[in-house]
Parts: structure tokens; sequence; C-alpha cells
């Protein structure tokens, strides 16, 4: 049985307990009394398809395929201005990446999001050296819809690249390797812990 | 200056608004002594400043006229005006007072007939219409203050203006040589109608109110639509005196959010829904109103008049707070931004005027009571064993509307005088 099955049956029905119980601060969904201003707020609202506004309405009215599927969420850019406004305080960002995180894990995340395909790249490349490796992440970054557009895109941003390379924003050396923290298995033996511990997690919440 | 004569068996009442002066009427006329301590030089608090009272649309000035007869007329009151506490000692049946007098310049013998402020020139902002005009420096507050005297400005004291007004007056009332002072006397329970004051609409910045001329109060608003009030009565832009026919009302300024005001201000809902038969009256088939609301509160009786404003089709309501004000630039609009909550669509309207229907906090702040008292988290004072013999009186309890706060104030009357009662019966 898959997770997303799983999922399912056990919170049958109740949409919001399901988020509550798995959601990064999931529980604060029915503190929204539905007034719009982080909505209204949002600099990229006009992208949103489903304001936060609404993805808080859709979750309690069980609308579970509909919202998990969604990009909406992850269109947030974290530029917390809807948190500051809010008249509830709810931490509106941080439900958003709980709820796209969520959808990752179950699989439901729209296939080729940018901002997922982004942040699963930053993150393959972070985890290696626990150093972002800039040349390596903008060539993934530029071939992440293919070689053709890769190629385009590389063409395009040539000067900029050219100029961090003169001002040692970027080293071509990162090429062979690349730099790292010093204690690299030590770094490894960390996030391997971190990993047990979410695993663990997840198995005894489900 | 009035001596105050006073006993344990006196009542002081601290404020002298709608609630004070009838907490102070409703114990006099009970037969008992009853001090009444106002900051202003004037009877009355808030409600002289309203243009007109929801639910029937009648004007304050005339239940306040009631009042005033009835205060003239009652022997058992005395009134301290300009006057604060700034002390309170004591217990329940004895306690001991003590209240700052600041000086008004004139005397008894004024009989309001304005030779003064026609001689004196310089002008000064005029609270009594927040800011929006200027006023004399000798000056009534507003045309049906109580006490009928006027007053010299503390600024003008050894200028020449206190000398021109002191030459106009031909009744000799100016006195110049007038001093703050102290008096302290006994009074067995304190009934405390301190009010409420409009949360600072500048704190809310998304809205502008500091930036944007056409962005204003809902207080300033009542103002505004009184004939006697800084515009005559026009409905105007502060930008530019354009008529505004297109006003938008945006409630909970300010209230049921926790970045500002916790509680529902309770009468802002029916407030705006007030105002806005100001400018249907005032423009008819031309009105464009527009209400932006989270929902509307008209709470009880009240649900009759939200009805009827609603049955009117050139006032629209809007189901959203608005996110942030913009302002077009090339004709000083005012651009409302937000989402709907129903459909979730996103707009950019344009009003000639928008209010901000702003909340009421209570006007002394927490920490500042002379005497030990139970307030609530929003500063509103409680009901509670702990207070002793001091009573809260309307709207320094809570969020209240004309009606409820008279209500509450009679209930506060009848505590104090079951307080003073006790000390009649301990004193045979
Ligand atoms: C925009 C707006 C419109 C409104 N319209 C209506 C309406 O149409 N109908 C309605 O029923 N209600 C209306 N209200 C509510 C109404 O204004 C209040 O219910 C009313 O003012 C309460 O009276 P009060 O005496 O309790 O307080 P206040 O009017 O605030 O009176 C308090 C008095 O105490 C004095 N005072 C304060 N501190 C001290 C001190 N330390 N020492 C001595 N004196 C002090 C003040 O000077 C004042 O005179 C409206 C409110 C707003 C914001
Ligand atoms: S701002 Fe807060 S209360 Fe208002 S709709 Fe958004 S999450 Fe809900
Ligand atoms: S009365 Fe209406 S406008 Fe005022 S705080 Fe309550 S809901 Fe908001």
């Amino acid at each position: 049985m898959s997770t997303n099955t799983a999922m399912i049956e056990k919170y049958r029905n109740n949409f919001l307990k399901e988020v509550e119980a798995n959601v990064e601060e999931g529980d604060w969904v029915k503190m929204c009394m539905q007034c719009g201003v982080c909505s209204g707020s949002c600099p990229l609202g006009k992208h949103w398809e489903h304001p936060p506004q609404e993805i808080f309405m859709m979750i309690r009215a069980g609308k579970r395929d509909e919202v998990l599927s969604s990009d909406s969420m992850w269109m947030c850019t974290s530029c917390y201005n809807c948190i500051v406004r809010c008249p509830r305080e709810l931490p509106i960002t941080h439900i958003m990446h709980g709820l796209a995180h969520y959808a990752k894990r179950l699989g439901l995340a729209p296939k080729n999001q940018p901002t997922m395909k982004f942040a699963q790249l930053f993150w393959d490349n972070l985890s290696k050296k626990g150093r972002v490796n800039e040349l390596k992440l903008g060539i993934s970054l530029y071939f992440m819809n293919g070689f053709g557009e890769g190629i385009k895109t590389s063409l395009k941003m040539k000067d900029i690249g050219l100029g961090m390379l003169k001002a040692k924003r970027m080293s071509v050396a990162e090429a062979f390797g690349g730099h790292s923290v010093k204690d690299l298995s030590g770094f490894h033996k960390m996030l391997k812990k971190a990993q047990e511990l979410e695993d663990a997690r997840l198995t005894q919440h489900g | 200056m009035t001596e105050v004569v006073a006993t344990n068996e006196t009542i002081l009442v601290v404020g002298g608004g709608i609630s004070g002066m009838t907490a102070a009427l409703e114990a006099a006329e009970a037969g008992k002594k009853v001090v009444l301590v106002e900051k202003r030089p004037y009877l009355g608090g808030r409600v002289t400043q309203l243009y007109k009272y929801f639910p029937k649309l009648c004007f304050p000035t005339c239940g306040l006229e009631i009042n005033q007869r009835r205060a003239k007329m009652n022997p058992n009151l005395t009134i301290l005006t300009m006057a604060e506490v700034t002390d309170l000692s004591g217990e329940a049946g004895a306690y001991t007072a003590t209240v700052k007098l600041s000086p008004r310049y004139v005397n008894d013998n004024c009989t309001a007939c304005g030779d003064c402020a026609d001689a004196v020139e310089t002008e000064v902002d005029d609270e009594y219409n927040y800011g929006l005009t200027k006023r004399k420096v000798a000056y009534l507050p507003h045309v049906m203050a109580y006490p009928q005297q006027y007053v010299l400005d503390p600024a003008i004291i050894g200028s020449e203006d206190a000398e021109k007004a002191k030459a106009a007056c031909k009744y000799d009332a100016i006195d110049l040589d007038m001093q703050e002072r102290e008096i302290s006397f006994p009074c067995g329970a304190v009934i405390w109608a301190t009010g409420w004051q409009p949360y600072d609409a500048a704190k809310i910045q998304p809205y502008g109110y500091d930036r944007y001329a056409n962005v204003i109060s809902s207080v300033e608003f009542e103002r505004m639509a009184d004939p006697k009030g800084p515009t005559g009565g026009k409905l105007v832009r502060p930008s530019d005196g354009k008529e505004a026919k297109n006003i938008a009302f945006i409630q909970c300024a300010g209230s049921r959010d926790r970045n500002h005001l916790l509680h529902c201000s309770r009468i802002c809902c029916m407030a705006s829904l007030k105002q806005s038969t100001y400018v249907t009256e005032a423009w008819g088939d031309d009105a464009d109103v527009s209400i932006y609301y989270i929902d509307i509160r008209a709470i009880d009786r009240f649900e009759d008049f939200y009805h009827n404003v609603k049955s009117n089709p050139n006032v629209r309501f809007i189901k959203s707070k608005v996110a942030s004000i913009t302002e077009n630039k090339e004709n000083g609009n005012p651009v409302l931004n937000g989402v709907d909550t129903e459909g979730y669509n996103r707009y950019a309207n344009e009003h000639d005027l928008v209010v901000l229907a702003v909340g009421m906090q209570p006007s002394v702040d927490k920490d500042s009571f002379p005497v030990d008292i139970v307030v609530n988290r929003e500063g509103f004072i409680e009901q509670a064993d702990g207070n002793g013999g001091v009573f809260a009186a309307g709207s320094a309890s809570d969020a209240l509307d004309v009606n409820r706060a008279v209500q509450h104030a009679t209930g506060a009357a009848l505590r104090a005088i079951q307080v003073v009662n006790r000390v009649a019966g301990a004193e045979g």
C-alpha cells in the first residue's frame, strides 16, 4: 500500500485532521477567518491558482486531491508579507512549504513543477559537500528542461557567468569536485542521523 | 471656582461622557451626593462629536440637552470640568480623591457672547474636529458645549492675545491669574467612566492613513458630515476639496487583529452602515458606497438597519479585508487592493475617499489608573471584587454603543449606591 493510500484510509473524509497531523504548522489552518489579507498581500498572488485563503478553505472542505496536486503553494517565495499582516497570525509561509513538502512525499505534487525541481537540485547539490557548488548548480539548473534549452539559457546567461567568475563569486575549479565543509564525513553522518529521526517520526505518526 | 463639600457617602464619577453623566444623574436623582470630574472643558464626551446616532438617526444633541437640564436642576450634583483625578487612596466606603483642576481663565460671569474670541488672533488645531480645522485660542469648544462658557488656551497666557481677550470682555469674566489647583475630598464609591479613544489609524501601515490625504478615519468622517463641522457638512476630499461620491469603508481597521486590537469593537459595523446613509442622503442616486468587510456584525436589534442599507442599490458590500492601499498619483484616488472571499477575485478598486472604521480602545492606558483596578487583556475594566468600591461605567468597560453604555452606567450607579448605603447604615 502506498503512503498516499494509507493516508486516505487513515483520515477518511477528514483532510483537515490529516493536514493537522502531517503538515508543518498544519494545526493553524482552522484558525483562518477567511479575511483575504494574505491573498491580497502576496506579491506573486496573480500566479496562484488558489491563493492561501482559498487553500485553507479547500482543506476544510476536504478537497484533498485538488489541494495536494495544486501548484499554488509552490509559488510561495517566502517573502513573509502574509505572515506579518494576517490578523490571526497564521504562519502562512510555513504552512505553504509544509503542504508542498507533504504533497511531494505522497507523490502527488505536480510533475515538472519548476520550484520543486529546483529544490531537489539544490538539495542534491548541497548534501554532497555541505557547500553549494554554484557552478554545478547553475549548469544543472540550465539543463533542467533538456539539452537544447540548456544551451540556449547558458548562452543567454553567459555575461552574468563571466562576471561572477571575474568577481570570484564562482570558480571554474568547482567543476572538478568542488569545495566542501571541513569534516565531510561528520556532515554526512549528521544528515544520516536526521533522516533516521525523520523516518522514525513518520512510521510512528503514519 | 466650585468648592467641593463631600463625605464618605459621596459618589465620585470620573469622566463626564454620556456614561458618566448618566451614572452621575441616576445617583443624584436617587438622592445621593455626587461629584462629577471631567477632563475636557465640557460634558458629553465623544458623542458630542457624532453627527447622528444609529439606529434612529436622531441627533446626539437632543439626548445631551435633556441630560444637561437634569444636571442643572439637581442640587446633589457638583460638576468639575478641566479636572482630572490624580490619586485615589483608601478602600470601599472610605476613599480620598485628589483632583487636579486646570485653569479655564474664564469665570462664571461668562455669557458666551464670544467677544473674546473675536478679539484674539492666534489659531491652533481644533481637537473637537480631530485637527481638521483650526480654532481661536479663546474659544467655545462647540456650539452646544455645557457649561456654555468660553475657555482660554493656556498657551496664550502672558501674550498680547490674553490681554486683548480680557479687554474685549464686557462682563469681567476673564481672570488671567487663575492657577492650577489640587483639591482632596472624601468619597465612598467611585464610578470610572473615562470612555474610549479611536485606535491610531497610522499604525495600520498598509492603509497609509499618514501617507494618503484621501484616507481618513471614521471619527473624522462624523465631523465632516456635521453641518456645523469643518466642511459645513459637505462630503469632500481633503486633498483637493472635490466632492466625494464614490466612498469606500474599510471595516475592522485595527480591530480583530492580533497586530493591533484583539477585540471586535462592536460598533464600527453599525457606524459604517450609518455613515453610508450620510453618503446616500447627500448624493442620492449619484452616491456610490462600497463597504469592505470580514463579516457584518450588526448585533441583535440592528439587523433591520443592516437590511435597510443593504437594499439600497447604491451601497455595495464586498466580503474582503483590504490588504493594502496605494494611490493613483494622477488623481489622488486611493486604490484598494485585495482578494474577495466570494469567488477569490483579485481587485484593485479606485475610490474618491476611503474611511477607515477604526476600533475603540480604552482611553486610559491600563498602567496609568491612579488606583488598583482589574483590567482585561484589551485594557477594559473588569467587574471584580478586587476593585473594592470602584465600578466601571460605559465604554471604559467594553466597546459599547450609547444604548448599552447608558444601561451599563445605570447598573454602575446602583452598585455605587449600595456601597454608600452601607456606609450610611454603619454610620447610623
Ligand atoms: C465612528 C463612531 C461612530 C459612532 N456612532 C454611534 C452611534 O451612531 N450610535 C451609538 O449608539 N454609538 C455610536 N458610537 C459609540 C459611542 O461613541 C460610544 O458608545 C459613547 O461615546 C460612549 O460614551 P462614554 O461616556 O462611555 O465614553 P466617552 O464618550 O469616551 O466619554 C468619556 C469621557 O471621560 C472623559 N475622560 C477621559 N479620561 C478622563 C480622566 N482621566 N479624567 C477625567 N475625565 C476623563 C473624556 O474627556 C470624556 O468626556 C460611535 C463610535 C464611533 C467610533
Ligand atoms: S490573512 Fe490569515 S485569517 Fe486572513 S485569510 Fe489569510 S490566513 Fe486567513
Ligand atoms: S464591529 Fe464590525 S467593523 Fe467593528 S471590529 Fe467588529 S466586525 Fe469589525
